[in-house]
């Protein structure tokens, strides 16, 4: 792994949260707990929910704070936009970085795709064993070109799919709109992801699955734990309320119709 | 030239569920026992440790503890006639691998089959005849009864630690528990396990609908148990990580947790991971099997295990691939209906209603993967096939048993797939769905079936296993029944938003999405050579001193989940084999 980013799987990004590479998702925080969230007042062993997102929110430097204390040693998180990938070149990370900025946009309640780092997550997908499909079958023949419902039969591996898909997505975006899909505005860019997704665009068979990953890649990286990049400070669990690696529910499956009032852990055992 | 090893009484090829009981009930009965597995090893500690093991992207999206296609997988069409091509990446059904098997990544539901299903084809015509039995459709009675092996049930159940309430015992049917299932000897060995609240929403409308609802039957522990071997499950926390992971805190039934530490302290019983069969070798006689031969990934080389009993014990797929190519039966032809190997192919028909209740709290992430409440008010022997114009049946589950974000984000039919309105939608639904699921009847037919791959060939060299299989108009028909009444009961219960998920006449197979991974059929049990692969002990015609385990012997898949009946066939054989075959090595029917 290059040295640039040798910190993701340890634990002190705050750090460079609480200096201000992210005060967007800080303020999209505020404003979602000030619309005061969901009522989780009427258990009596926990603390009011209310209060406990407020005191998040108001402790979100101070977390930090208790994170970079407790790894001095590691060097801090690198801003997304000083990331250096590990397979994406410089015109495919800026193909993700809009992509994904539109497939989860940053505005409205939670964080978009770029706040919890989707594309550090892809890229490393990418980089990784998923990337080069290393679990799948990928011997021939190969009938790429079969019916959907037969499967993955492309004999391309997922990073490959990356590869010559986004070249030729550009070309359509550039015959369409006159300009690559990066330096496209939203509501075009909204626009060709649209016909992408509907197979409007024309790809080889080989890349026709092109969409269906990138989107499941996204998702991926929204929700799955911060060890593999994305989903970081743990923000997509909290918008939806799911406690991430708690797993101890003991008690509460005769809970009836209350909402479970803890934050978020992860495996590392960072809190949100 | 291959490695040969020393001879052994007994060599067990696959130590999941089946391996493992076999395992520990012939070494129990003095035998030299030896258990080949292709994967890993596995144990709770330190395989299944908390927090890693608590991880979506790792287990639930990227299977780590799955078959690995590159490793081996099998071709998929959906007729004859059609080119079969490789199932490259999981979708459908997951096959386990390494120690534990698909026993470690279940979700622990343990049925039994109803007794009409053991006799269904009987039970069909007695009821209402011949011609009811669509064209194609293979309705067999199985050659063993839901009363022969009824202790054997009762033994695995006591074994694998089944929370449950029984609903018949020795036919006095019981308050709470199931009306509809087959008389019980005993009580579920733990009591069933507590209602999360969307099961409880199901209970009220089911019983305001006259219907019987229970809780399902888990193997996950509710609570301290030891069983018959002396291995100890704690309770279950409901942390909703079942299906596809391993079990961190001992609660889930599994070969870990109810036999294999046990098994382990035997001096007369050894384990080889990362030992894959690659067939059966068969003596000059053709009547007897000499041993196997496997592949050393280690050692990178061939080795020739010699043994005086062979018991197959891998997943259904993998068990019928390698008597296949072992010769240990003759192929099934479809269009003569001669051979019997790869014959009777049964999946699962699966579907359901989700309910969306703006202002309810349903907590997905509690839960187990036997989580809910279940009617059988719609089961085999149930419904009236003469009337409904199909044969087979459904239960019903509520339940939550996993709230992990990648995979489980129900939300309305409507809502984009991307966008400021997908995440405006999962801010406001997630934790606010649940739903009820039918698990259905998928019969078996001629032209759902099994054979070697002409073109693809395996890591090893050998050829693919090829599985042809499509929908049926019987069991899509019994499908579109279920909705007919689900949704006026999901309606009852007064949802904000409810849609329904059950496939339609004409539906084809799609191999994408996850179904099931209750594959069966293949091997299936027989009273005559001529009809299946294997008699009713599992023991092979070909060959009497090879056995075969699993659901592979399932003469027609059932309704329920397969693992019930999967453990009281494997005691039920090795039951045959400690007191008929050791004394008399011969074909037992």
């Amino acid at each position: 792994m290059k040295a640039a980013f040798h910190a993701w799987n340890h634990k002190p990004y705050l750090v460079t949260e609480k200096f201000g590479a992210y005060s967007v998702d800080i303020a999209n925080y505020r404003s979602f707990h000030q619309q005061g969230g969901p009522d989780m007042s009427h258990h009596p062993d926990y603390p009011d929910r209310r209060s406990f997102l407020k005191a998040s929110a108001a402790g979100f430097a101070l977390s930090g704070l208790a994170a970079a204390a407790s790894a001095q040693d590691a060097a801090p998180l690198l801003p997304l936009e000083d990331y250096v990938p590990e397979y994406l070149d410089a015109a495919e990370w800026a193909f993700v970085m809009a992509a994904t900025a539109r497939l989860i946009p940053s505005d409205g309640d939670g964080p978009g795709a770029l706040e919890a780092r989707v594309p550090v997550f892809i890229d490393l997908q990418l980089a990784g064993d998923y990337g080069s499909a290393d679990d799948w079958y990928m011997e021939g023949p190969h009938e790429a070109d079969a019916e959907p419902a037969r499967g993955w039969q492309s004999p391309l591996s997922p990073a490959q799919v990356y590869r010559e898909a986004i070249p030729a997505f550009d070309a359509w975006c550039t015959q369409t709109y006159e300009s690559g899909f990066a330096d496209l505005g939203t509501a075009q860019q909204d626009e060709a992801l649209k016909a992408l997704d509907e197979g409007e665009v024309g790809l080889a068979p080989q890349v026709r699955d092109f969409f269906t990953i990138l989107l499941a890649n996204t998702k991926e990286g929204y929700f799955s734990d911060p060890i593999y990049g994305g989903n970081h400070g743990m923000q997509s669990w909290v918008y939806i309320g799911f406690p991430g690696a708690r797993a101890a529910y003991r008690e509460w499956p005769e809970r009836h119709n209350i909402r479970y009032p803890l934050g978020p852990v992860s495996i590392n055992g960072d809190r949100a | 030239m291959a490695r040969e090893e020393r001879k052994r009484d007994v060599v067990i090829v696959g130590l999941g569920w089946t391996g493992s009981i076999a395992g520990i009930e012939l070494a129990r009965e003095g035998l030299d026992v030896l258990a080949l597995e292709r994967g890993p090893d596995q144990a709770t500690v330190p395989d299944f440790k908390y927090p890693q093991q608590i991880d979506e992207l790792k287990y639930g999206v990227r299977l780590k503890m799955m078959q690995k296609p590159s490793h081996q997988t099998l071709t998929v069409r959906r007729r004859d006639g059609e080119t079969a091509l490789p199932y490259r990446v999981l979708g459908s059904f997951f096959p386990g691998n390494g120690v534990g098997g698909a026993g470690t990544h279940w979700n622990g539901l343990t049925w039994r089959p109803q007794p009409e299903e053991m006799r269904l084809r009987s039970y069909v015509t007695e009821n209402w005849g011949e011609d009811i039995i669509p064209e194609g459709m293979l309705l067999g009675d199985y050659p063993v009864t839901y009363d022969e092996l009824e202790p054997y049930f009762t033994q695995f159940e006591k074994v694998a630690g089944i929370a449950g309430k029984a609903g018949n015992l020795n036919g006095e049917i019981q308050e709470g528990g199931n009306p509809f299932e087959g008389w019980r000897s005993e009580e579920y060995p733990m009591p069933p396990h507590k209602t999360t609240y969307d099961s409880a929403k199901f209970r009220e409308a089911c019983i305001a609908a006259g219907y019987h609802p229970f809780q399902a039957p888990a193997g996950i522990a509710s609570t301290a148990y030891v069983n018959p071997y002396g291995m100890q499950m704690g309770p279950c926390n409901f942390c909703g990580f079942c299906e596809r992971y391993g079990c961190y805190q001992y609660s889930k039934s599994s070969p870990q947790t109810t036999i294999l530490d046990a098994l382990k302290m035997m001096p007369n019983f050894e384990y080889r991971t990362e030992s894959e069969v690659l067939r059966v070798e068969m003596a000059g006689d053709g009547n007897t099997a000499t041993g196997v031969t496997y592949w050393d990934e280690n050692a990178q080389e061939e080795v020739f295990q010699p043994a005086d009993i062979v018991i197959l014990c891998t997943y259904q797929t993998n068990n019928v691939h390698l008597m296949l190519l072992s010769g240990l039966g003759e192929v099934y032809d479809p269009s003569t209906g001669t051979g019997t190997l790869g014959k009777s192919y049964g999946y699962q028909m699966n579907g359901g209603v989700t309910m969306f209740f703006r202002d309810a709290e349903f907590n997905p992430f509690v839960g187990t993967g036997s989580n809910g409440v279940c009617i059988d008010n719609f089961s085999i022997n149930q419904n009236d096939f003469g009337a409904l114009g199909f044969i087979g049946g459904s239960y019903w589950r509520s339940g939550t048993f996993n709230g992990q974000p990648i995979r489980s984000m129900p939300l309305p039919s409507g809502t984009p797939s991307w966008g400021a309105d997908w995440k405006a939608g999962i801010g406001e639904w997630y934790g606010h769905a649940m739903a009820i699921g039918s698990h259905g009847s998928n019969l078996s037919y001629a032209s759902n079936h099994l054979d070697l791959d002409p073109t693809y060939t395996d890591r090893h060299g050998r050829p693919m296993m090829r599985l042809t299989f499509n929908w049926h108009e019987n069991d899509l028909r019994m499908n579109q029944y279920m909705k007919s009444q689900m949704e006026p009961l999901a309606a009852s219960m007064n949802p904000d938003i409810m849609q329904s998920a059950f496939k339609d006449i004409g539906a084809q197979y799609d191999v994408r999405p996850y179904q099931t991974t209750h594959n069966t059929g293949g091997h299936i049990m027989s009273e005559t050579p001529q009809d299946g692969a294997v008699n009713r002990y599992c023991q092979t015609w070909k060959a009497h001193n090879v056995f075969a385990m699993g659901a592979g012997n399932f003469v027609q898949n059932t309704q329920y989940n397969p693992t019930g009946l999967v453990g009281g066939l494997a005691y039920h054989t090795v039951d045959a084999i400690r007191t008929q075959y050791l004394s008399n090595p011969r074909p037992l029917v």
